[in-house]
């Protein structure tokens, strides 16, 4: 079967490497407004299906909220870890399905491969040329970060004294927390095959051969580590997203984050239309809408993400991202290193 | 099929060309067709994916991987300890049970023969996640029970799902009904006679079980306990929710990773093909061990046997059969019903904290919720009713030898037995994801997959159920100048409407609960409820999987009740035209 590999990508893409500086020199495409057109046009096709990573309740409400603001176009959503939504969608275009509209990654290599891939369509919102800033959208109009969460530490406050709670991952290693950790898997989440590739180049592989041997419990979703400490089911999460810890807490759950003093792994989630979306309008409107302040303010309200828009105001209980020490994403380093990655996990974790 | 017949049949075929239609010989091409379809085309893709490459070429290389990389080793021990383990629990559980049912005068035995077998309905990678909430090392509701009754200190635990004997536990409680069944209806039908020989030579009650009950009984313990052993081999749903967590794969768990980007189909029909070997031979003995059970039993009708009397033992025997139960039933039942109701899956609902709030969320705000119910529906009615069509067909052709050839339609239609769900999954996946035939995101590739899995087990239930109809009734049909179709609508449908209901029923609910298959096949667009629900399992959405598993139970509830009601009313209509005919 021919499968689309990372690797072939990037083996192809010297040539594309070639023609990219073209593609710089090139002026970005025309940025578009929500238009009285494009509503009327994403309105007769009624309906579209967005694939996220994001956490199922967080994205439910969002749908929701884009379904009232324009009646008459329903949203389904699909709702799976980035990797299998990565691995679903090229399965899916193999066999010439093509269901997606707009999909959404917590792993921002998939974007990169999706272009090179020319599955993506070129569409830049108004609202993203105007107000995001240059490294969160993509020239040729093809993503732009809709999402940026964090990896932090998070432990259960009833269970855990502050001033015994770990301060870094290294923390983690000590005997005291063996048979007491929860992490997410790269396999699965996104979030945390980001988070893997900048921890595995920062701390070395070495601390995932020793964080192997604590007994942790292994769970998928980068969302799921926060609900299992909040219910006590572990002490300590070594890697999940930021915003389920927020969320949890805002819900009263004993649950408190740890930003660790190596640094903490950051994660951008761009959205993309698809090139051969079914929907194209309704494509557009729903990425369009879901860019602009008003959406992006929901996405810190419901979901506790955060937003690059400079007109959203942040949770003020929540450390401002600029004041805490994070970890350098490289998209295109994950992009490279993602199979090796997910192999040399196997190995370390044995699932 | 001698010649004689052989001439019987063609001379058949020939007074019905003569006379018009006869549409015998174009379904038999058209049954087998599709088995074909169904059945060779998926395993030969399998078995030519197997031998070779990621660019096509032959080799063996998948195989040197499979059995030296302790990625594929690990699992493939694991799952056989596994498969041992259930077995002999599940023998070791059933085989008392069963005889305290069958052949004592315990209280309850009805009720809890009933309740052996409703705890089959549940599917077992539901049974897995009440586990979970129930024996969570830390979190689960047993364990928080367990220390605040003892003051065990926080971070131990009485129970840990997460292992691998929790996952032999769980296998096992929904894997025991099975042998129970077995051991309870062939003890059943045991004569009693040899009991009371026994009794009346002067043996105790305990000489006789010893002598004459286990030996008569151990052939069908022991096709039980391969029964069980081939559904802990092949099972995927509750390994993938309990043995992950702690950190190691099973064979099928294992197959399924390979699915994951960058795929690896060539290594996953490797390591399919060791599974469905081994099914293959363990069907065989099998077939051997129920064959020798078949001798002993064989001869007129023998008397009722009578029950042991227990005495003092009656109570604590019931009070022992209810434990046993509460492990596949009350509990796991109970730890749904508090999650679906709860905020909080780990903490115990009280009437404070009771909130609709699971429900409103699975039914008003989850968009895929509606879709999955709607593909489930279509594909468990579609799949019964096509299902119990084929199956009747085919069951027809081979018990009347309607057409020469009728030997290979019976070896198709019991094959699939002998083929792992997830086996099936990963055939049909390579066979239809390419031309001529994509059928890949559509509800057909689904469709045929449960067809295809629940094919044997329907066929086998019509075919017996064909041997209960004397062919003179239909030849009766054919002589008055009746088609061969039209025979069978006539007259052996209405005789044989009891046993389809069972059938249908059977294949409806064994579609509700299928994962295995499934979760190779399926895409966002085909998604059925218990793929939507092991979703929501990996992102820990424990409020809304309850929701969902409780909902599908009731609807197989339901279908199984009423289908048994109006089965149960057909079958004193098919007595009365049997005694009419």
């Amino acid at each position: 079967m021919a499968t689309v590999t990372r690797r072939r990508v990037l083996a192809g893409s010297a040539a594309i490497a070639a023609g990219s500086y073209a593609v710089q020199v090139r002026a970005a495409p025309e940025p578009q407004k929500i238009t009285p057109a494009l509503i009327e046009a994403a309105k007769k096709e009624g309906k579209l299906s967005w694939y996220t990573s994001v956490d199922l309740p967080v994205a439910e409400k969002i749908a929701k909220a884009f379904e009232a603001a324009y009646p008459g176009v329903s949203m389904k959503v699909e709702r799976s870890g980035a990797e299998r939504i990565f691995q679903r969608i090229g399965q899916e275009y193999q066999s010439k399905i093509y269901n997606c509209d707009v999909v959404n990654s917590s792993d921002a290599a998939h974007l990169i491969i999706w272009k090179r891939e020319s599955m993506l369509a070129s569409f830049l919102p108004e609202e993203v040329a105007k107000y995001f800033p240059k490294e969160h959208w993509d020239p040729d109009g093809m993503y732009a970060s809709w999402r940026v969460t964090l990896s932090p530490i998070a432990y259960n406050t009833n269970l855990v004294k502050a001033e015994d709670a770990p301060k870094g991952f290294m923390d983690l290693l000590a005997p005291k927390w063996l048979g007491k950790i929860v992490k997410a898997h790269p396999g699965y989440s996104g979030t945390i095959m980001t988070a893997t590739q900048q921890l595995s180049r920062d701390l070395g592989w070495s601390y995932f051969e020793k964080l192997a041997k604590q007994k942790v419990m292994q769970v998928q979703s980068a969302a799921d580590p926060p609900k299992k400490v909040s219910a006590g089911e572990r002490v300590v999460m070594a890697d999940g997203t930021e915003y389920m810890v927020n969320l949890l807490q805002s819900r009263g759950e004993p649950i408190e984050e740890v930003y660790a003093v190596e640094g903490t792994p950051l994660v951008t989630g761009p959205s993309a239309v698809l090139a051969r979306a079914a929907n194209p309008n309704a494509a557009r409107l729903f990425y369009a809408w879901s860019m602009t302040a008003e959406a992006q303010q929901l996405n810190v309200e419901v979901g506790a993400l955060r937003s690059v828009h400079p007109l959203v105001k942040d949770r003020p209980e929540r450390k401002k991202l600029s004041d805490i020490k994070t970890l350098r994403e490289d998209a295109a380093a994950v992009a490279d290193q993602a199979d090796d990655i997910k192999a040399r996990y196997l190995k370390l974790f044995k699932v | 099929m001698s010649s004689a017949a052989e001439e019987k049949a063609v001379g058949f075929a020939r007074r019905e060309a003569g006379r018009g239609l006869d549409f015998s010989r174009p379904i038999l091409i058209a049954v087998t067709a599709l088995l074909v379809v169904m059945i060779v085309l998926p395993m030969g893709w399998l078995i030519a994916y197997s031998l070779s490459d990621k660019q096509g070429t032959a080799t063996l290389g998948n195989f040197v991987t499979l059995f030296t990389d302790p990625s594929f080793v690990d699992p493939l021990i694991t799952t056989l300890i596994i498969a041992v383990s259930v077995s002999a629990i599940c023998c070791i559980v059933a085989a008392p049970l069963g005889w305290l049912v069958a052949r004592t005068d315990m209280p309850l035995r009805r009720i809890v023969r009933t309740l052996v077998m409703a705890s089959l309905v549940t599917p077992p990678f539901v049974g897995a996640i009440a586990w979970e909430m129930l024996a969570a090392p830390n979190s689960g509701l047993l364990n928080q029970l367990w220390r605040s009754l003892t003051g065990m200190p926080s971070d131990e635990a009485l129970l840990d799902i997460y292992s691998l004997t929790g996952l032999i536990f769980v296998i096992a409680c929904y894997t025991f009904p099975y042998v129970f069944i077995l051991v309870a209806n062939a003890l059943d039908r045991m004569p009693g006679e040899l009991e009371d020989a026994s009794s009346m030579l002067g043996a105790k009650t305990w000489q006789t079980a010893r002598r004459i009950t286990v030996p008569l009984a151990l052939p069908t313990l022991l096709a039980g306990a391969l029964v069980a052993f081939l559904q802990a081999l092949n099972l995927f749903g509750s390994p993938a929710i309990l043995a992950i967590p702690a950190g190691f794969h099973t064979l099928t768990t294992r197959i399924w990773s390979l699915f994951q980007f960058p795929p690896k189909p060539e290594l996953a029909a490797a390591a399919s093909l060791p599974l469905l070997l081994l099914t293959i031979l363990l069907l065989r003995g099998q077939a051997l061990a129920l064959g020798r059970r078949g001798y002993a039993v064989l001869g007129g009708k023998y008397g009722e046997p009578r029950l042991v009397r227990l005495g003092a033992w009656r109570l604590p025997a019931a009070a022992l059969a209810l434990l046993v139960l509460a492990m596949p039933l009350f509990l796991p039942y109970a730890a749904l019903f508090n999650s679906a109701f709860s905020r909080v899956a780990s903490r115990l609902v009280t009437l404070d904290t009771i909130t609709l709030h699971n429900v409103r969320f699975t039914f008003l705000e989850l968009s895929s919720t509606m879709p999955a119910l709607k593909n489930t529906f279509l594909l468990a009615t579609l799949s019964a009713t096509l299902g119990a069509v084929l199956a009747l067909l085919i069951a027809y052709i081979v018990a009347r030898r309607a057409v020469p050839g009728h030997r290979v339609l019976a070896f198709l239609a019991t094959a699939p037995l002998a083929i792992p769900g997830i086996v099936l999954g990963v055939g049909l996946f390579l066979a239809y994801t390419r031309p001529p035939l994509t059928l890949y995101g559509t509800l057909w590739i689904l469709l045929i997959a449960f067809i295809t899995i629940e094919l044997p087990a329907a066929y086998q239930q019509l075919s017996s159920a064909f041997h209960a109809v004397h062919p003179e009734l239909e030849e009766a049909g054919r002589m008055l100048g009746a088609s061969r179709l039209r025979t069978l609508a006539d007259i052996t449908a209405p005789l044989l409407r009891s046993a389809v209901i069972a059938t249908w029923c059977f294949v409806f609910v064994a579609v509700i609960r299928e994962l295995s298959a499934a979760v190779i096949l399926f895409t966002s667009e085909t998604k059925v409820l218990s793929v939507l629900i092991f979703d929501l399992k990996e992102s820990g959405d424990v409020g809304a999987i309850a929701v969902l598993s409780l909902t599908m139970v009731a609807i197989t509830t339901i279908v199984v009740a009423v289908a048994n009601r109006f089965g149960g009313g057909r079958e004193a209509g098919r007595l009365h035209a049997r005694t009419a005919g």
